[in-house]
């Protein structure tokens, strides 16, 4: 053994062990949150440096098998869990709501800049295979003015399991009694038609480079990557465009989400709503028996339910949760044992 | 280094097992431990997949097989239901649209390759085409995403469909993602292995065979086409096979460019979705009969590839046998 | 030259061209495959990448940094681990095997090989990510290890069959037993090819991404531990690959022509350790 390799195998040792004494927590789960979650986890480390919470963007499905496994700490979800899925668990996990996000329909149309109008009837016939062509009367009809191409619709949907897919068929199951029946609202489910990528990166990703294309994103993931969405008409027949405001305006006009905060709020009644929006979870399990991790989580809660931390939201598009909401999650961090 | 001593030991013959006394016996059992643990692992493997392959395999039996159906959500009209027909169909088609480019194209280079290019270069050629072999797969996912997936959506789908496009499986939108990209990049991945395989069972027909066509008046084609190949054939067929199997397995560039529609569609043009990548894709969230279907989706694969695998090994084999070494 | 000969010899330039052709298509390939790797990745390589942590959308920067040292780690587990099983028990193989157990082993061996990585994921992921509670580096090195164990007692095998009958008989005459012969003697002479083998196997797992998404997704920060999660090459040319920005295109690119030179350079240099041109197992 050279000096050199003597000498490697002891940096790798001091660099293990430095990095041993830190607390590491796993959490996976949605990539719905992902870009507030990374710089959240990453400024607590700057603030907190002894913790580090790893995060795995899988998509929800994964996220909720993880916490039923017991293979992550946390979990991330933008579906809640069923009562079933509860149920599978060994340590009752505890829904906290994060932030709220919106969800849009993000195309790729070359001559259409921005401004697509969508109905919700035009969205549901796109995914069922019905409306197959990007002119076809029922997106032509509320975009008058626009050169719509005689081309075929290309539509991409979520090959993993997703919080956001659930949250997409969820509000076309609202909209469309033919999708309520065949297809329903889950984290995966049987689209008709069009490509699946992983991830909401992966969708976003493909529609960037594929003209034609339409699919379906949480918002920053369209803002960021400069990627056209379409503003949409909600369930008060008003045009909305997405924004933090719009999904703001969707929970203030739904009702309370239950004692364990679980609720759907797409679709929602008030006149400047987005319909495609949601609450987003973090699944923390009742009973955390290591010591130094329970504290971090409860830590990281506490920080992050700070309003200073949920204005931070507001930069990357999402929007900081209610403060009536907010109360009632620092009560339920005591439930943490 | 031990010097001879006045006793020399008598010279033993190849030990029988239990017969190796002291250090001898110390090295067989522990060398032994490892090659049982080569054994034990693959048992364990194929006990886990079995064992977590039951939910499914008790609902449905063998229908799995030949059911077209995959559901994971339950709705009114249509309950939870799982079928490995379109992966089966997918993993398939796929490997066959490989296999019909990278068989011709990479015998025809390995003719070549063994025949007529002079040995420097014939070597040198194979060393680098070898060098294909160790591209990680992921990358050839990467470039194609980029490269392949825009020409064919843009290029070479709408000239088949142009002229092709009347029939069943040239019909449909062209996006790029789909059957054929899949198959087109899987072929590159085949490619080096009939290549590399073929030009060996090629050089290792005898001299004799060669010599005899050309003294009987036969051209260099003639002589290879007539005298060498009939014995290369096998070598050439375990090739193929080899190829087969990568084809088989081949997860992550397929997955980036087959569109992952869990359907059986008629168009190549269309999305579709291979044994492999659905467990890629859907694995991290499945549970229970979900998970179940996987894990026997798993088990078909493992089986498929096996299967291939051992008529490669078989071929090849036997042309090792026929064959008596290089000229 | 009567007719039906030159419809030979016609035949005969066509079909040799035709070969030719296929050839250069083959090799084209690989230069394409390479060049256009190369371009892009040469164009996107950067400092900050080799030495930055990934960020997270909408923030600008990030690299590869613990990607590079995460797959060193797992890799450094798996051959670790698949080094040294896979060498004995190619040296089981080679020297002590009788006819049954040999054919059973070799064949396992050929079997496990020829297993898809995605399934290895599968049993990695229940044996010891369910039993762990985690993800891990040691559940991604093991996965990886089970695919180099066979190609390891494989190659390990043949190369030692390939010693000389000479030279194992001479050792046994000079009073050696039978592993000091192995040992000293027959093992040290096949030490070009079973390194060859080694390197070439693992260059070979350094390069597969299925079984690290089920073992090992990935990893934010620096974290050098065994029991926690890393970042590595191929999950992150997957996970950038497909993504939407242009910076983590970049970065796929960089990470990919990271990877594929040390896969080249190990494949390059293994091969000219065993100059003699021996088929190399597959």
């Amino acid at each position: 053994m050279t000096k050199n390799t003597v000498l490697g195998l002891a940096a790798f040792a001091a660099m293990f062990a430095a990095t041993a004494s830190a607390q590491s927590i796993n959490a996976a789960g949605a990539t719905f949150p992902e870009p507030i979650y990374k710089k959240w986890f990453g400024e607590f480390k700057a603030a907190h440096s002894s913790v580090a919470i790893n995060y795995n963007a899988i998509g929800s499905g994964g996220g909720i098998k993880g916490i039923t496994e017991g293979t992550v700490d946390f979990a991330a979800s933008d579906m809640p869990m069923t009562d079933e899925q509860i149920g599978a668990v060994k340590i009752k996990p505890l829904h906290f709501p994060t932030v709220l996000g919106g969800i849009v329909l993000t195309y790729n149309v070359p001559g259409v800049e921005s401004g697509l109008k969508l109905t919700p009837e035009a969205v549901a016939g796109i995914f069922l295979g019905e409306v197959k062509k990007w002119n076809d009367p029922k997106i032509a009809a509320e975009n008058k003015g626009v050169k719509l191409p005689n081309e075929d619709i290309f539509t991409v949907h979520r090959s993993d399991g997703s919080g956001t897919t659930f949250v997409f068929t969820d509000y076309l199951s609202k909209v469309s009694p033919t999708w309520k029946k065949n297809i329903g609202a889950n984290s995966s489910v049987s689209w008709p038609a069009g490509v699946g990528q992983a991830k909401n990166d992966g969708v976003a990703g493909t529609i960037r480079q594929t003209p034609n294309s339409i699919g379906y994103v949480e918002l920053q993931y369209a803002v960021n990557n400069k990627l056209a969405y379409a503003d949409m008409r909600n369930a008060a027949g008003k045009w909305v465009k997405a924004s933090f405001d719009s999904v703001t305006a969707a929970a203030a006009s739904s009702k309370d989400l239950g004692p364990d905060f679980r609720g759907s709020i797409t679709n929602a009644s008030g006149p400047a709503a987005w319909p495609i929006s949601t609450y987003t979870w973090l699944l923390i399990p009742t009973q955390i028996p290591d010591g130094a991790k329970k504290k971090a989580v409860v830590d990281f809660l506490t920080w992050m339910l700070k309003p200073e931390t949920q204005k931070e939201a507001l930069s990357l598009n999402y929007a900081p949760l209610p403060k009536n909401i907010v109360a009632l999650e620092i009560k339920q961090i005591a439930s943490i044992k | 280094m031990a010097t001879p001593t006045a006793a020399l030991p008598e010279v033993r013959k190849r030990p029988v097992a239990g017969h190796l006394s002291g250090g001898d016996g110390v090295a067989r059992a522990l060398t032994l431990f490892f090659a049982l643990l080569i054994l034990v692992v693959t048992v364990l493997l194929v006990v886990q997949l079995w064992n977590n392959s039951e939910l499914t395999r008790a609902k449905f039996g063998l229908g799995f097989l030949t059911s077209a159906v995959w559901n994971q959500n339950s709705t009114p009209s249509r309950p939870e239901e799982y079928g490995a027909l379109p992966f089966i169909y997918g993993t398939c088609v796929t490997a066959f649209l490989a296999l019909l480019i990278s068989v011709p194209l990479g015998v025809g280079a390995a003719i070549y390759l063994a025949e007529l290019a002079p040995p420097k270069i014939s070597n040198g050629l194979t060393f680098m085409i070898e060098l294909l072999a160790a591209v990680p797969s992921v990358i050839f996912g990467l470039i194609a995403i980029f490269s392949v997936v825009p020409i064919m959506r843009t290029t070479v789908e709408p000239f088949i469909k142009k002229g092709l496009g009347f029939l069943p499986i040239f019909s449909g939108p062209t996006y790029g993602f789909g059957y054929l990209t899949a198959g087109l990049v899987l072929s590159i991945m085949t490619l080096p292995y009939i290549i590399s395989v073929s030009r060996e069972a090629i050089l290792s027909v005898p001299r004799e065979q060669r010599e005899a066509a050309l003294a009987l008046g036969a051209t260099q084609w003639e002589s290879t086409w007539d005298a060498v190949l009939p014995f290369a054939k096998l070598g050439i067929i375990g090739s193929v096979f080899l190829a087969l199997a990568r084809a088989l397995g081949e997860t992550m560039a397929v997955t980036m460019v087959i569109g992952n529609d869990p359907k059986i569609n008629t168009s190549l043009f269309s999305q579709g979705y291979t044994l492999a990548s659905v467990i890629a894709n859907e694995f991290p969230e499945a549970v229970k009969l979900h998970s179940a279907a996987l894990v026997e989706l798993a088990l078909v694969l493992f089986a498929l590839t096996m299967a291939v695998n051992a008529m490669a090994q078989l071929m090849i084999v036997l042309t090792t046998q026929k064959g008596s070494g290089k000229g | 030259m009567t007719s039906r000969n030159s419809r030979r010899n016609a035949l005969n330039n066509v079909m040799m061209s035709a070969t030719a052709v296929c050839a250069v298509v083959a090799v084209s390939t690989l230069f394409m495959v390479l060049g256009y790797l190369v371009y892009n990745g040469g164009k996107s390589l950067n400092l900050q990448f080799f030495t930055n942590l990934p960020v997270g959308q909408g923030e600008e920067g990030g690299g590869i940094a613990n990607a590079i040292t995460g797959s060193a780690e797992i890799v450094s587990l798996a051959s670790i681990f698949g080094l040294p099983i896979g060498f004995l028990a190619g040296v089981y193989l080679s020297e002590f095997s009788g006819k049954t157990l040999g054919f059973l082993i070799r064949y396992t061996a050929d079997l496990l090989n020829g297993v898809p990585s995605i399934v290895i994921g599968i049993f990695a992921w229940t044996v010891l990510v369910v039993s762990m509670h985690g993800y891990s580096a040691i559940a991604a090195g093991f996965a990886l290890s089970l695919m180099l164990i066979p190609i390891t007692a494989r190659s390990t095998e043949q190369f030692l069959q390939e010693v000389p009958r000479t030279m194992r008989e001479g050792a046994l005459a000079l009073g050696a037993s039978k592993w000091r012969a192995i040992a000293t003697v027959i093992v040290p002479a096949g030490r070009k090819g079973i390194m060859t083998g080694m390197i070439l196997g693992v260059a070979r797992i350094s390069g597969e991404t299925a079984p690290l998404i089920f073992t090992s997704p990935g990893q934010q920060f620096w974290n050098a531990s065994l029991l926690q999660p890393q970042s590595s090459l191929p999950v992150v040319i997957y996970t950038y690959a497909t993504a939407p920005s242009d910076n983590a295109h970049q970065q796929a690119w960089a990470a990919g022509l990271v990877l594929l030179g040390l896969v080249l350079v190990a494949n390059i240099s293994a091969r000219l350790i065993v100059s003699r041109g021996m088929s190399i197992p597959k």
